[in-house]
């Protein structure tokens, strides 16, 4: 009796765990078979997925990635595509929903086989996302700024870093206005991170911090901010407000008395499509921190502006730091395939291939709208020159400082403690690396 | 000590214009809220699509200011005229077929609202538009250590010019007794020869002018978008809600909402005020579920 039951029970454990690993065997099998199955073959198009909201709150900025992606696909493939292969764009609509975003994400990597995802607006939306690109092993290009703090081996991210956003805007108007600032952002994790960042800038540049308010995402009423902005009295204000909200911010500071003169707000996001949408007179006088204004003067990014406008992209009637970012990207993929290509043949190429070799990749004046960048080889963010515009009357900007030098970004410059992005994942102090930190 | 550091200091002008921002707050959820109180009140029908109504108002500002160039102060009640329009199509063709059926209102409005947003975004983009208005709207006034800003008063002015032609409305005219007789029973206010259909339709239309004139004065405060509307319709349900359905009702929520709000914001941060805000809300509303002042008489 006693052996039936071992017995019985050793049979069951067995059928237990074979049952539990199966499944694993099985993925890993189709894994192997898709492995075998190269990613591009010669002659045939290059597909990639374009994950960008089309519809929805985030439509704004993001339907414009979409616009300015396809226009330098058109271009990369007028000059003859990638390797003799021109791009083919899979594009979904990702309806502002995060669930939606890693849904599509999944549908792109495994039905579609893209080999890299260009996408997301928001922090919320990529770190909805990058668990499946991980899992996958795959590889998403995220074309604007963000906090960092996180060190993948599958993104490559084309925009500034808080620690390039804000390294010269806050000496700047420390030294242009005085030294008490006032914070006001929008209720997420972007702005409460970057204002972490201008802390230690602020700090650097002998400066005040007068008072730090977050208003609701899509909030309208900075009734109350204001009111304390007008109490704490300082010499500028610093904003991290995002979207539709940052929009009744500028109109609501005008129309509550405040001068542009004597408080001007220094902006991490309020750039020639939002000033459009609030009405020139509501933007003038203020500033911005990016690396790229339409207004820049250089043979390139006139080319670039006038070829956007005028294609059937251009519908919006404007270019700005966000679209600019999405158009590296592309080029940043070109050089990064290409390499990969050169190094193991087109059938070699995987997504992670791609992201190995583009370490170090340039983008030259002769391409690039904002100038030379290059990816650092290290954590894949982008050395890039930070400008800081301001408003004109007419709703364009004029570039008041450029930073003569390359930053580099550090994407955890205010978390020294925990380590140092490499390109094998997070290195901790005592040497230990983390892969996939997000 | 905790709770010390965590309230801001105490200053009297300060605190005094955070109880005039009340207002003016209170006037702005106030008029979102009119129409929704309008259309819930007569007709009980739980309008959904009350935040796009809003933001239809606002479009048709932008439309008839950049196509017909037609000044803003003309461009706020032909607002009202358009989504009326609107309202009365929608009555016509799908919500009078639902009254006896008040949860399938619930979702065919929602149903609206989705259209029109999608509509809206298919006809004008979904980049944000701009509705300029004359320089002395974006200015503001000051005297002593009061400062209010100009559109602000416009508003509050407009809600209460508002309020007041609707009470009007409702207690001093012939129209207005047959609402409040077919609110109070439509069968016995139609044997007495009320033809309560038509009262459906033209409240209904009312309530969704008056959201096209709200939306057409938030274009100015906010952002013109096809979502800007739902940024408004929480809060317009908050106080038709603690109102209870009723004009008196939503203007004393209005008032009460707005000001606690800006006094909550005031001695802590806008996200916390909004949080003490509706745990009051869900507390009053556990012990008076019915709203601040409900009508007396029977309900459908």
């Amino acid at each position: 009796m006693q052996a039936d039951r071992r017995s019985f029970m050793k049979a069951a454990t067995l059928g237990a765990a074979a049952a539990v690993a199966a499944p694993y065997g099985f993925v890993k099998s189709i894994n192997q078979a898709w492995g075998a199955q190269s990613w591009l073959k010669k002659g045939e198009p290059i597909k990639i997925g374009l994950l960008f909201s089309l519809s929805g709150g985030l439509a704004v900025p993001e339907e414009d990635s979409t616009l300015v992606m396809q226009y330098a696909i058109d271009e990369i493939n007028k000059a003859g595509g990638i390797a003799g292969s021109p791009i083919e764009p899979v594009i979904v609509d990702a309806k502002s929903d995060f669930n939606v975003y890693s849904e599509k994400t999944k549908e792109l990597i495994l039905r579609n086989r893209v080999v890299a995802i260009f996408g997301c607006y928001t922090s919320a939306s990529r770190k909805a996302i990058l668990p499946t690109v991980m899992a996958q092993n795959h590889l998403l290009y995220y074309p604007t700024c963000y906090e960092g703090a996180e060190c993948t081996q599958n993104t490559i991210c084309t925009g500034p870093l808080a620690n390039q956003h804000s390294k010269d805007l806050i000496p700047f108007m420390v030294q242009q206005f005085g030294k008490k600032v006032f914070f006001v952002g929008s209720n997420y994790v972007w702005p409460k991170e970057s204002n972490k960042n201008a802390k230690v800038w602020l700090e650097k540049a002998g400066g005040e911090l007068l008072g730090e308010e977050y208003i609701p995402l899509g909030g309208s009423e900075f009734g109350p901010v204001l009111n304390k902005i007008r109490e704490a009295k300082p010499s500028f204000i610093f904003s991290t407000v995002v979207g539709a909200s940052d929009i009744a911010f500028h109109k609501q500071f005008k129309q509550e008395g405040f001068k542009v003169d004597s408080m001007p707000i220094a902006s991490l996001t309020t750039g020639e499509i939002e000033t459009r949408a609030m009405g020139n007179e509501f933007g003038a006088g203020h500033f911005l921190s990016a690396p790229y204004f339409q207004g820049l003067d250089n043979p390139t990014n006139h080319k670039f502006v006038e070829g956007f406008l005028k294609s059937k992209y251009g519908k919006n009637g404007t270019t700005h730091y966000n679209m600019e970012e999405t158009y590296l990207s592309a080029y940043v993929f070109k050089a990064g395939l290409e390499k990969a290509i050169a190094a193991g043949g087109i059938e070699a190429v995987t997504p992670r291939s791609i992201r190995d070799h583009s370490g170090g990749v340039r983008i030259e004046d002769a391409v690039s709208p904002e100038g030379l960048i290059w990816i650092d080889d290290q954590n894949f963010n982008t050395w890039l020159k930070p400008k800081i515009g301001q408003c004109q009357a007419d709703g364009s900007f004029k570039i008041v400082k450029s930073s003569a030098e390359h930053v580099a970004p550090d994407p955890y410059s205010i978390y020294p403690d925990l380590g140092k992005c490499t390109a094998d994942g997070l290195k901790a102090a005592d040497g230990k690396v983390r892969k996939s930190v997000i | 000590m905790a709770i010390g550091s965590f309230f801001t200091s105490f200053e009297w002008s300060a605190f005094i214009n955070a109880l005039i921002l009340g207002i003016s707050i209170a006037s702005i959820w106030l008029i979102a809220a009119l129409g929704l109180t309008i259309i819930y009140g007569a007709a009980g029908v739980i309008n959904m699509a009350h935040g796009e109504f809003i933001m239809l108002g606002a479009y048709s500002s932008y439309m008839l200011q950049n196509f017909l160039e037609l000044p803003f102060v003309l461009c706020v009640p032909a607002s009202f005229l358009i989504v009326a329009a609107v309202g009365l199509v929608l009555e016509r063709g799908l919500i009078r077929y639902l009254y006896k059926r008040p949860l399938d209102t619930l979702l065919a409005t929602f149903g609206v609202s989705l259209v029109l947003m999608q509509g809206v975004r298919l006809i004008f983009g979904s980049d944000p538009k701009y509705i300029a208005v004359p320089p002395i709207f974006s200015s503001n006034i000051q005297f002593a250590f009061v400062n209010i800003s100009v559109f602000r008063l416009v508003v509050l002015l407009v809600t209460m010019a508002i309020v007041a032609a609707l009470w009007a409305l409702f207690y001093r005219t012939r129209f207005g007794v047959q609402v409040r007789a077919v609110m109070q029973d439509k069968e016995m206010a139609a044997s007495f020869g009320v033809n309560a259909d038509r009262i459906y339709m033209l409240t209904f239309a009312l309530g969704a002018g008056l959201a096209g004139l709200a939306g057409s004065l938030f274009g100015v405060l906010n952002i013109v978008l096809p979502t800007m509307g739902t940024a408004y319709v929480v809060q317009a349900f908050l106080v038709v809600v603690v109102g209870g359905g009723t004009l008196a009702g939503s203007v004393a929520a209005g008032g009460a909402t707005g000001e606690l709000q800006s006094i909550f914001a005031y001695f802590t941060n806008d996200t916390f005020a909004r949080f003490v805000l509706f745990v009051l809300i869900v507390v009053f509303l556990r012990i008076r579920p019915q709203g601040l002042f409900t009508p007396a008489a029977k309900r459908r």
